[in-house]
């Protein structure tokens, strides 16, 4: 439950950022379907992801590989994604 | 949220999820420095692009030059020159590899049993008269003989502007030949008297590239938001130019803000070392450039731009449509 709520919230931000960045109009970070292809249904591209990537980088302070771009296709994939990445940054931290 | 589905009915739809997920990566290859015609707007030669690079001979690094390609992301290999049919051993390493594009003249025929389904584009510069001006030759009667009926060939007719109201007697030896045709304009490169356009002239030719679609839909492969664009140089709104163009060779790329443009995309040179700065010439002006494949691809990489309203997405589906038959990710 902790988990489906850490990535909730990592989802919520997420879609901020892609609203802020991409200028994404009619919808809020509250409204944003999680599991919306990001891809074939709101048009984002490659490049649109690696502007939201910096962002998070700066953030979160992870780093997304672009090769894996191609399978982050919706906000929860990312918040997944991103909510493994700080685990394994807070696991390296702890050994 | 505009969304795609929220925009389009369920045939458009349909035709949307047929390309939506081909993620077209291309990059283009000078395969030889040299050519069995020497054209007047060609830029290849009247930028000294020719010049920049000594050819690579040795068939075994363009074998693993081509590997480093594939593991790049490369999914289409389009081949220029030069004539690139020169050179057939260099493209058999592509077409052996990668799904592959070869532009030529025509008048060297790339034999069939060799080289059974790669994509051939033939360049064609208008009518006889114009051909004879341009390139020294009418190039029409061989290149028409030699890819008779093949189902992989169409021609890439540049169109001048001497041939307002010519078009259809070009394109009807076409269809006569058993080919398809693609229509971008000439840029004028070298400056040739006559082959300028002016806006008048550029509505014109839209028409009447409109009305060539119209009535030869099964010879003509094109778009009419393509016909709009490369005649007005503009979409929804914004010039082409030096900071919209999407093809410029990506690590060379120094622009801010970086518009949208290609992933990864490189133009190479014949020593497969030396990168060309875009898809064209670097002494071209972009603000005039008619480059219809820069114009495609411009479109194409600004998707979530036509996603205002149904037609303007409608447009852009017909578009990448067309690029994906001309480079044959999908049938004619």
């Amino acid at each position: 439950m902790l988990m489906e709520n850490k990535i909730m919230g990592i989802g919520l931000r997420i879609a901020q950022i892609m609203i802020d960045e991409l200028k994404l109009e009619d919808v809020t970070a509250e409204t944003f379907n999680p599991d919306i292809d990001l891809v074939d249904e709101v048009g984002i591209d490659s490049m649109d992801l690696a502007t939201v990537a910096l962002v998070i980088r700066d953030e979160y302070g992870i780093r997304i590989d672009e090769d894996d771009y191609p399978k982050l296709i919706t906000i929860r994939l990312i918040a997944e994604y991103i909510g493994g990445k700080l685990d394994e940054k807070s696991e390296l931290i702890d050994d | 949220m505009k969304t795609v589905s929220s925009l389009l009915d369920d045939e458009w739809y349909k035709r949307y999820k047929k390309i939506s997920k081909l993620n077209i990566r291309s990059s283009i290859y000078d395969v030889t420095n040299r050519c069995n015609l020497r054209c007047k707007g060609c830029f290849f030669f009247s930028s000294n692009e020719h010049k920049a690079a000594n050819e690579e001979v040795d068939i075994k690094k363009w074998e693993s030059f081509v590997e480093k390609e594939k593991e790049r992301g490369v999914n289409l290999a389009i081949l220029i020159g030069g004539e690139p049919t020169l050179c057939l051993d260099r493209v058999e390493v592509f077409d052996k590899q990668l799904s592959t594009f070869c532009a030529t003249n025509g008048l060297i025929k790339i034999p069939r049993d060799r080289f059974p389904k790669m994509g051939i584009g033939i360049s064609l510069w208008g009518s006889g008269e114009d051909e004879k001006v341009l390139r020294g030759k009418n190039t029409f009667p061989i290149s028409s003989k030699n890819y008779e009926g093949d189902p992989y060939t169409y021609y890439l007719y540049t169109i001048t502007p001497r041939q307002i109201g010519k078009t259809e007697h070009v394109i009807r030896k076409i269809e006569a030949a058993g080919l398809k045709v693609h229509m971008q304009l000439l840029s004028n490169d070298e400056g040739v008297d006559g082959f300028f356009w002016t806006i008048e002239e550029l509505k014109d030719i839209r028409e009447e590239m409109d009305d060539m679609l119209d009535r030869y839909p099964g010879t003509v492969i094109s778009s009419k938001y393509y016909h709009e664009v490369i005649t007005t140089g503009k979409m929804l709104g914004r010039p082409f130019g030096w900071g919209e163009c999407p093809s410029v060779t990506a690590p060379l790329d120094k622009r801010e803000p970086r518009p949208k443009h290609l992933t990864n995309f490189v133009r190479w040179a014949s020593d497969l070392q030396t990168m060309h700065r875009c898809c064209t010439s670097e002494t071209r002006n972009c603000s005039t450039c008619k480059d219809g494949a820069a114009h495609m691809s411009w479109i194409m990489v600004n998707k979530r731009a036509h996603m205002q309203s149904t037609g303007d997405l409608q447009n852009w589906i017909e578009v990448y449509e067309m690029f994906a038959k001309l480079y044959q990710f999908i049938p004619w």
